[in-house]
């Protein structure tokens, strides 16, 4: 049997002589980012704003004009409408009642629930989120956190086990990667919540994954090729990890395609910004953090003292390589 | 490289099938399952139900406490013999009042002490301190450790009242468990009625007998009627909206010992039933005795339920509750009042609810989505490595039984986020092969032999798994702390998978291939 090979044997691409103009790409796709979240800004969910968040599902697509009436009619405040997946299930956002009344949110429910059934006698209840704006505060506050101190951690690790370069360069690309997802969001106004966080979360873990992997195998050939300048190391480690990281990345994506296309509209936003972060994530392992070693000075000669554990014995095995 | 032990083989193999059989009883319809049997419980949002987070409201509960406190002060201070002082004051959380003869100074504080608490917690530090200034003035307030754990009391109080009440609801599987310092979460996955829960929940139940203010006669009683020194307006649905009572209680729910639906004799309306422990009912006695003919309010949180009149004195020490009860709301009031008072008043500041539908349907579409993933993965990798694919494949299915597996032993909960977090671990499981693989690739394009390229693919993507492994699993770590509901659901599947896919796509596949390659001593390998 002929085995599938997504990347040829041998495959030399000149990965860092590419690096000015990927240089000039990231930044202006950083900065297009940044400039979205400011001009679009991001549509945050009930999760992060706090409010009243209820999801009903019809039929057949609904009139949402004619939803629109009905709820306006009600007089609960600004109302937006939001259909989402198949458009037969509308999300409904709401200001919470100004009362501290406990029972009043409830009635705000049950009083937006009636209306609806009797204009729409199709539509049934999904789900409902009602979140207070201390709560939402304190969730945005702890999502930032976790975000920042993934960050923080990875490139700390990243700096123990390899060289101070290497976590810096790490960072500067997740940071990319996270800036490419705000701007993914202020583009495409998916709703931000708190399965976000968790999207953007492993958007990092496996962006890094991917990092680790190729600086692992610059690291390996700065001490198999010693002779070797660092544009060559960096660019051979890149074709020699290429293979993997085209198989990994599609086995991913092919995961986050069925769970796209078949996994239910809860967690649509979640799939789609996952999937831009594997694609992200891969690009800027190649062209953030591995052409950022060569500018932040990496040496091809690691000090014997600061050579993680193991490393000694590592080289005396690579003695009799070609 | 060959040398791998048939005690090893075993101890593997033994380990692994252990782990999935411990997957079992969750694909078994519950009624057929021991509840010793480890299982996956769903979450809210597969199984639908209901998320309520309470804070409780310490600041009023500190004002109460500091007002009790008033109430005792002067209490001690009027025992004989009585020991004079002014008004007492409240003002920023802290107690001040005179004493009228300052040669009773240290009478008074003698007195005070005993009320200021032996100690709280595990300092021993005084409940509340007690200091003269001016030499007259007393200055009573809450030591620090006093109030944090009169707080923290309240809140298990509260907690574990919230816990009889929803019991007696029958639910089954209720989560009611404290957050933080002043917060209580409550979760109930396949409710119907979360109306009910609701309003069971956060009812405060306070329930206060006062003698009703008849004084100014058949004037229209509005919000805003100005009541008689003592007495104060209350909202009063039945009659027409407002009544004027008499401040001071009478009684109160506290000394209730049961209470219970039932039917009133003539009309057949649903009332609620109760009875008061042996003091209770000997004051309700003596009040009954001394008030006949008068009208005393039932008051449940703030709000007059009746205002009946005592026809004759009510000895038994048991009485009820009429009012425009359904049977329901008569039993909800029931279980309220029989569960007690809550210790503090409690407002809802985030609340899921998730319909039976959508759950049903985010359970189809997770099963589907993850179906497609993993039969689209495995063909890939079949594609892709041959034989060396099909190891990894065998791995990646034993995987998800062995998550599961731990899962259930771990007694998590499934959320829709969860499976999201399965797809992506049979996504990422066949990264670590995928690793080994391409490295043998590469070590035979190397020209080393079979043996050599395997072993050499596995010790040098060991490496390398290891460490890509440890990143990822820093930001679960992160996730699992910091997140809350979803994201947490989300970041144990993915701890779980990290550490299982490691074993199972390192050391399993690993086995397979030894076992292969001593058995056949292939010259060439087709990866």
């Amino acid at each position: 049997m002929r085995l599938l090979k997504l990347v040829p044997d041998n495959t030399n691409l000149p990965f860092v002589s590419l690096r000015a103009w990927a240089f000039g790409l990231t930044i202006a796709l950083s900065l297009a980012s940044i400039a979205l979240v400011f001009v679009n800004k991001l549509n945050f969910g009930v999760d992060f704003v706090g409010g009243l968040m209820i999801e009903e599902k019809f039929q057949k697509d609904p009139d949402l004009d004619k939803l629109r009436s009905t709820l306006e009619r009600l007089q609960v405040g600004e109302v937006r409408l939001q259909p989402i997946g198949d458009n037969k299930t509308i999300s409904i956002r709401m200001p919470l009642p100004e009362s501290s009344d406990p029972g009043a949110t409830n009635a705000l429910v049950q009083t937006v629930q009636t209306a609806i059934a009797k204009d729409f006698p199709d539509a049934t209840f999904s789900r409902q989120d009602t979140v207070d704006a201390k709560v939402s505060d304190e969730l945005l506050w702890r999502g930032g956190l976790a975000v920042v101190l993934a960050i923080l951690g990875i490139g700390l690790f990243a700096i123990f086990r390899f060289e101070w370069q290497f976590g810096v360069s790490t960072v500067a690309a997740i940071v990319h990667d996270l800036l490419m997802t705000l701007g993914f969001f202020a583009l495409t106004q998916f709703e931000v919540d708190l399965n976000t966080v968790a999207a953007v979360l492993t958007i990092i873990g496996y962006s890094i994954n991917d990092k680790i992997v190729i600086d692992d195998r610059i690291r390996e050939n700065m001490r198999r090729y010693r002779k070797m300048d660092m544009p060559h190391i960096i660019d051979l480690s890149v074709n020699e990890t290429l293979p993997r990281t085209v198989m990994t990345s599609v086995t991913i994506l092919l995961a986050l395609f069925a769970m796209l296309i078949f996994g239910g509209h809860v967690l649509r936003g979640f799939t789609a910004a996952m999937i831009l972060g594997i694609v992200v994530g891969t690009y800027s392992s190649i062209y953030v953090s591995s052409s950022l070693l060569i500018s932040l000075g990496l040496r091809a000669e690691p000090k014997v003292d600061d050579a993680p554990p193991g490393s000694k014995a590592e080289r005396v095995a690579f003695k009799d390589m070609p | 490289m060959l040398d791998f032990p048939r005690w090893k083989v075993t101890s593997i193999l033994v380990l692994l099938a252990a782990l999935m059989a411990l997957s079992i009883p969750s694909f078994v319809p519950e009624k057929y399952t021991q509840s010793w049997m480890p299982r996956i419980s769903l979450g809210l949002d597969l199984a639908g139900g209901i998320h309520l987070l309470y804070e409780a409201d310490t600041d009023a509960f500190l004002a109460t406490r500091l007002d009790n406190m008033s109430q005792q002060i002067s209490g001690t201070l009027k025992r004989s013999p009585r020991i004079d002082i002014g008004d007492i004051s409240s003002k920023d959380g802290k107690l001040s009042f005179f004493v009228r003869d300052v040669t009773q100074i240290d009478a008074a504080r003698e007195r005070l002490l005993s009320l200021a608490g032996s100690g709280a917690g595990l300092t021993g530090q005084r409940t509340w301190d007690i200091n003269v200034v001016d030499s007259s003035r007393f200055v009573v307030s809450p030591t620090d450790a006093g109030t944090t754990q009169a707080v923290n009391q309240a809140m298990n109080d509260t907690t574990e009242n919230i816990r009889r009440r929803i019991d007696a609801l029958g639910t089954k599987e209720p989560t009611i468990v404290r957050q933080g310092s002043n917060r209580i979460l409550v979760q109930v996955p396949g409710l119907q009625n979360p109306e009910q829960l609701k309003v069971l929940v956060g009812k405060t139940a306070k329930l206060e007998f006062k003698m009703v203010d008849d004084s100014l006669g058949n004037t229209q009683i509005t919000k805003d009627t100005p009541a008689p020194i003592g007495s104060q307006v209350l909202s009063y649905p039945e009659g027409g909206g407002w009544i004027v009572v008499k401040r001071p209680v009478i009684l109160t729910g506290g000394q209730l010992t049961e209470a219970s639906q039932g039917f009133d004799q003539q009309s057949n309306a649903p009332i609620v039933n109760f009875t008061f422990n042996s003091e209770g009912g000997r004051r309700f006695a003596r009040i009954t005795q001394q008030f006949t003919g008068q009208r005393f309010a039932v008051i449940v949180d703030n709000v007059v339920i009746s205002a009946p009149r005592i026809n004759t004195p009510i000895l038994g020490g048991s009485g009820y509750i009429e009012g425009s009860f359904t049977v329901a709301s008569a039993n909800d009031l029931a279980i309220a009042l029989k569960s007690g008072q809550l210790a503090m008043d409690l407002k809802v500041v985030e609340e899921r609810t998730v319909g039976p539908d959508l759950g049903k349907e985010s359970i189809h579409a997770g099963v589907l989505a993850s179906a497609i993933a993993a039969a689209a993965v495995i063909i890939f990798m079949f594609v892709t490595y041959g034989r060396f694919g099909a190891y990894a494949n065998l791995a990646v299915v034993i995987n998800v039984f062995v998550i599961l597996g731990v899962m259930a032993v771990f007694g998590s909960t499934l959320t829709l986020p969860g499976i999201a977090g399965f797809v992506l671990t049979i996504g990422t499981a066949v990264d670590a092969n995928v690793l080994i693989n391409e490295r043998i690739r590469e070590e035979r394009r190397r020209g080393r032999t079979v043996i050599q390229a395997v072993e050499l693919g596995y010790k040098e993507a060991s490496r390398t798994i290891f460490e890509a492994n440890m990143t990822h699993a820093i930001s679960g770590i992160i996730m699992l702390a910091l997140g809350s509901g979803p994201v947490k659901g989300f970041a144990v599947v993915l701890l779980i998978g990290i550490c299982t896919s490691v074993f199972t796509a390192v050391t399993f596949t690993r086995m397979l291939v030894v076992l292969w390659v001593r058995r056949t001593r292939p010259s060439d390998i087709n990866i």
